[in-house]
C-alpha cells in the first residue's frame, strides 16, 4: 500500500519535474559577438541574427522570398504608386507594456532617418514623411514610387523599437534595448553573451517555445562545432563546409542548408581610379571576358565549398526569379580565352588579386590563380586584411577584389548601390547612363513583370562590361541538436525561433 | 627602501605617456579608415561622416590625442565604437577574467615547472633530467591552439568530463568555474613550465656548486633541509624575476587561448578591437596591461629585496 502510494507521488513529481523542464533555453554560437544593439545603428549579419528573436518588423518574408506578415497586417500602395499604407497588427505591446501603434511607426522611421549615426538613412531616404492615418493604420509618402520599400521595411529598417525606451535612452539604447519581439532583453557581456527571455505579452506567444535564448560568439568554427557537440550548444550558425559530413554522420546533430541571396564575386577596377587605365583587366573588356572564360565555377565550387554552392553569373542565383534567362552561365573555354588575349595584344597579362585573408576568399583566390594560368594569366594574390581591403576598394586602389555581399531580399538591393553612378558600394567604377536609365526605372513600377524585363536588359549591359565577375552563391550551413525541432531555412540567413522547440 | 619604492613610482607616470603616445601613433599607422570599418555593409557615405564626426577622427593627430588623455584623467577611457560601451566598462568586466586566468596558468606553471627543474638539477645529467628536458620542450614547442583544440576534443566532446567553453564568474559558482578555466590553464601553463623549469634548474645547478651548500652538508643538516631551505630560495631570485615577467605576458591576454575556450579576457577584446579598428578599446588595454607591467616588475624587485638579505640596507 505504502509502496505503491510512494510509486505514484515520485511518478508525479518526475511528471511534474518534466513538465517545467519544457521550458528551456537555446543556447545559439554566432560566428562572431554583434554590434550595438540597435536597429538603427546596427550594421552585422549576427546582430541581425539576435534581431530576429528581439525585435519584431514591420514585415518579413518567407522562405521563398515574399513579403509576408509581422507587425503590419495588410499593405497597399497608393494609386500614383507614391504612398505606402500599412494596416497595423492590434493589440501588440513592446517589452515594457507600451502600446503599438502607428505613432511609434511614426517615431522609428524618423529615427531611422534622423538619428546621428544612422546606418538606415541610404535605405530609407525615398521616404519623405510618415502619416499617422490612424491608431492602425501608417502611411509612408515618397517623392517618386520606389518599388523596395516594401522590402526593405522586412530588414532592420523595419524593426520597430519602443518610443518610450528609445526617447529615455537615447543614442544609449542598446544597453538595454526594447522591441516588441518574442524575447526581451536580459543582459549582455560584451563577447560572452547576450540573454533574451520569453516575453509573455509577445503576439504570438502560442508559438514561442524557449523560455530563454543565450546568445554566444565563437569565431573558430572548429571551436563552435566542438561545443555543440560536446552539449554546450543547441544550435550553431555557419558551420564550416568541410565539417558538414562530419554533421551529417552524427546521429545526435542535423544539419541543415539553404542556398543565399547573397554571392561571391571577383570586383574589377573598371573606372573607379587610375588604376582601371594602366590594369590588363580594368582597360580592356576583352581581357575581362577571357578572365572569366578560364574560370570554372564548378571547379571552384567543389574545391572550395565541397559542392555545397551554387555556381552563378548574375547578382542573384539562377533559381531566382529575378535571374536573367538571356545570360546564361558561361562554361570554362581556355581555348578561347587565348584567343581573346591574343586578340587583346596581351597574351600573358598580370592580374593584382586583392583578397581579404578570410579562409574561404583565400581559397577561392588560388583556384581561380590556378584556373586563371591556364590561359595564360599572371594572378598575384594580394593577401588584405579585410579592414584595410575596404579602405583600398573605396579609394581605389585595387585591380581586382574578392568581396562577398549577404544579400538583400529584393534583387534592387544586390543591383542599385553597385553598378549605378557613384552609388556607395559602386567600387568598380562602372558609370553607364543606359543602365543607370534602366535601374532607375526598375524601381518605379511595382509590377514584378515589368521590373524582370529591366533586370534582363541590364543583365546584358552588366555582363558585358563585367564590372563584377559573379562567381557564385553559397549556402547557408547550420548544425544543431537533434532534439530541435520547427527550424526552417531561410534564404536570408536569419533564424526564425518562432515554432522552433526541443 | 621607501625612497626605492618612491622613485620606481614616480618613474610609472612618465612610462605611461610614453606608452600612450606610442600605442596611439601605432594605430593611426594603421591602413584602414575605421569610420569605414565601422559602417554597415551599405556604406552610406553620411553614416560614415557622421561616425568620424562623433569620434573625433576628423581633427589633427594631437588634438584627438589630447582629447583622449583629457578623458583618461577624469576616467573616462572613451567608448567602443563597434559595440558603443565605455571602454571602462569592458576593462573592469575584463580584467578580473584574466586575471584569473594569469593565475591559475602561473599556478599550473610553478606546480609543473619548479620541481622539475630543482629535480632536474638534483638528477642531473641521468634520466630525470632528460625525461623533464623532453617534457618542458613538448610543452613548449606545442602551439597553444592546436592543444586548446585538441583538449576540447578529448575532455569535452569524447569524453564530456569538462565545458568546451564558456565563463563562469567564480561569484556565481566556483565549481563551475574552475572546470572551465582548468583547461585553457592547462595549455597555457605548459608552455611557460618549461621556461620556469630551465630556469630553476640552471639557477640550482649554480647554487648546488657552491661553497655554503658544502658547508650545510658538512654540518650534517638532512638532504632536503639543504636543498629546500638554503639551495632553493638563493635558486628562486632568478625566478621571481622570470615569473614577474610572464605574469606580465599573460595579463597581456592570451589571445588564441582565449579564443579557443571563449573566455572572455583581454586577449579576445584587443584582438577583435584591432580588427575592428576600434581605437579607444585597443588604446584602453595597452594602457591597462602596461600599468600591470610596470606594476609587476616593481613587485619583483620588492619580492627580490625581500629574498636576499643582501640586497636590504
Amino acid at each position: 500500500m505504502i509502496r505503491t502510494s510512494a510509486l505514484a507521488a515520485l511518478s508525479a513529481v518526475v511528471l511534474l519535474g518534466s513538465g517545467a523542464a519544457s521550458a528551456q533555453t537555446l543556447r545559439f554560437g554566432l560566428a562572431e559577438d554583434p554590434d550595438a544593439l540597435d536597429p538603427t545603428l546596427a550594421r552585422t549579419f549576427v546582430g541581425r541574427v539576435v534581431f530576429s528573436a528581439l525585435c519584431d518588423k514591420l514585415v518579413d518574408i518567407s522562405p521563398d522570398l515574399k513579403v509576408v506578415p509581422q507587425l503590419a497586417t495588410e499593405w497597399k500602395w497608393s494609386d500614383d504608386n507614391k504612398s505606402l499604407i500599412l494596416k497595423l497588427r492590434p493589440n501588440v505591446t513592446f517589452h515594457d507594456g507600451e502600446k503599438f501603434d502607428a505613432e511609434a511607426v511614426k517615431y522609428n522611421i524618423e529615427r531611422h532617418k534622423t538619428m546621428q549615426g544612422s546606418q538606415r538613412r541610404g535605405e530609407l531616404s525615398a521616404v519623405t514623411s510618415v502619416e499617422v492615418v490612424d491608431p492602425l493604420t501608417v502611411k509612408l509618402n515618397t517623392a517618386a514610387p520606389f518599388a523596395p520599400l516594401l522590402a526593405t521595411l522586412t530588414d532592420r529598417a523595419g524593426m520597430m523599437i519602443s518610443p518610450k525606451a528609445g526617447k529615455a535612452l537615447g543614442e544609449k539604447f542598446a544597453t538595454a534595448p526594447v522591441c516588441a519581439g518574442p524575447f526581451k532583453f536580459v543582459e549582455r557581456v560584451a563577447q560572452d553573451r547576450i540573454v533574451l527571455e520569453k516575453y509573455d505579452g509577445y503576439w504570438n506567444k502560442d508559438n514561442v517555445h524557449f523560455q530563454r535564448i543565450e546568445f554566444r560568439p565563437f569565431v573558430d568554427a572548429t571551436v563552435r562545432l566542438a561545443n555543440l557537440r560536446s552539449g554546450q550548444l543547441d544550435f550553431i550558425e555557419r558551420l564550416a563546409a568541410t565539417d558538414a559530413k562530419a554533421v551529417q554522420n552524427d546521429s545526435k546533430l542535423k544539419f541543415a542548408s539553404i542556398t543565399e541571396i547573397g554571392y561571391y564575386g571577383i570586383t574589377i577596377n573598371i573606372g573607379k581610379s587610375d588604376k582601371a587605365k594602366t590594369s590588363a583587366l580594368g582597360s580592356n573588356p576583352k581581357i575581362r571576358e577571357a578572365f572569366e572564360l578560364s574560370l570554372d565555377r564548378n571547379g571552384i565550387n567543389k574545391v572550395v565549398f565541397d559542392g555545397l554552392a551554387t555556381p552563378g553569373n548574375q547578382w542573384v542565383a539562377p533559381t531566382n526569379p529575378a535571374y536573367a534567362k538571356s545570360v546564361p552561365i558561361p562554361k570554362r573555354d581556355v581555348a578561347k580565352a587565348k584567343q581573346l588575349l591574343k586578340e587583346a595584344g596581351n597574351p600573358n597579362p598580370v592580374v593584382n588579386l586583392v583578397t581579404p585573408t578570410t579562409t574561404d576568399a583565400s581559397k577561392i583566390a588560388q583556384v581561380v590563380q590556378a584556373m586563371a594560368k591556364d590561359a595564360g594569366f599572371d594572378v598575384r594574390i594580394q593577401a588584405t586584411e579585410f579592414a584595410t581591403s575596404l579602405n583600398m576598394a573605396d579609394k581605389g586602389d585595387f585591380e581586382a577584389y574578392i568581396l562577398a555581399w549577404s544579400g538583400r531580399p529584393d534583387p534592387d538591393g544586390n543591383l542599385y548601390s553597385f553598378h549605378a553612378c557613384k552609388q556607395p558600394l559602386n567600387y568598380s567604377g562602372l558609370c553607364n547612363p543606359a543602365l543607370d536609365e534602366i535601374l532607375n526605372d526598375s524601381r518605379l513600377t511595382t509590377d514584378m513583370a515589368q521590373r524582370q524585363a529591366a533586370w534582363e536588359k541590364a543583365a546584358k549591359i552588366i555582363n558585358a562590361e563585367r564590372p563584377i565577375i559573379y562567381l557564385l552563391h553559397r549556402k547557408w550551413l547550420y548544425a544543431h541538436s537533434a532534439k530541435l525541432t520547427g527550424f526552417k531555412e531561410y534564404p536570408d540567413g536569419l533564424i526564425r525561433f518562432v515554432g522552433m522547440k526541443m | 627602501m621607501t625612497r626605492f619604492l618612491f622613485r620606481r613610482l614616480a618613474i610609472l607616470i612618465p612610462t605611461l605617456i610614453f606608452v600612450s603616445m606610442i600605442i596611439f601613433g601605432l594605430q593611426q599607422l594603421l591602413p584602414g579608415d575605421p569610420a569605414i570599418a565601422m559602417a554597415g555593409e551599405e556604406r552610406d557615405p553620411q553614416a560614415i561622416a557622421e561616425l568620424r564626426a562623433k569620434y573625433n577622427l576628423d581633427k589633427p593627430i594631437w588634438v584627438q590625442y589630447g582629447l583622449w588623455i583629457g578623458g583618461i584623467l577624469q576616467g573616462d577611457f572613451g567608448e567602443s565604437i563597434r559595440i558603443q560601451l565605455p571602454v571602462s566598462q569592458l576593462l573592469l568586466e575584463k580584467l578580473p577574467v584574466t586575471i584569473e586566468l594569469a593565475v591559475l596558468s602561473m599556478l599550473v606553471a610553478l606546480l609543473i615547472g619548479l620541481p622539475a627543474g630543482v629535480i632536474s638539477a638534483l638528477y642531473n645529467g641521468r634520466w630525470p633530467d632528460y625525461l623533464a628536458n623532453v617534457i618542458g620542450l613538448w610543452g613548449l614547442s606545442t602551439p597553444n591552439f592546436w592543444l586548446g583544440i585538441m583538449m576540447i576534443l578529448l575532455f569535452s566532446v569524447h569524453l564530456g568530463w569538462l565545458p568546451a567553453s564558456g565563463y563562469v564568474s567564480p561569484t556565481e559558482d566556483l565549481w563551475a568555474n574552475l572546470q572551465a578555466m582548468i583547461m585553457p590553464a592547462f595549455v597555457l601553463g605548459t608552455g611557460i613550465a618549461a621556461v620556469f623549469m630551465r630556469h630553476t634548474r640552471s639557477a640550482m645547478l649554480q647554487v648546488l656548486a657552491s661553497d655554503y651548500i658544502r658547508t650545510a652538508r658538512a654540518k650534517g643538516l638532512y638532504e632536503r633541509v639543504v636543498i629546500g631551505k638554503h639551495a632553493f630560495r638563493n635558486a628562486a631570485v632568478p625566478v621571481i624575476t622570470l615569473g614577474a615577467l610572464e605574469f606580465g605576458q599573460l595579463l597581456s591576454g592570451a589571445v588564441l587561448t582565449e579564443q579557443i575556450f571563449s573566455i572572455p579576457g583581454f586577449g579576445k577584446l584587443i584582438v577583435d578591437a584591432v580588427f575592428n579598428r576600434d581605437y579607444a578599446v585597443v588604446q584602453g588595454v595597452v594602457l591597462c596591461t602596461a600599468t600591470a607591467y610596470v606594476l609587476l616588475n616593481l613587485l619583483a624587485d620588492i619580492a627580490y629585496f625581500l629574498v636576499n638579505p643582501r640586497l636590504r640596507t
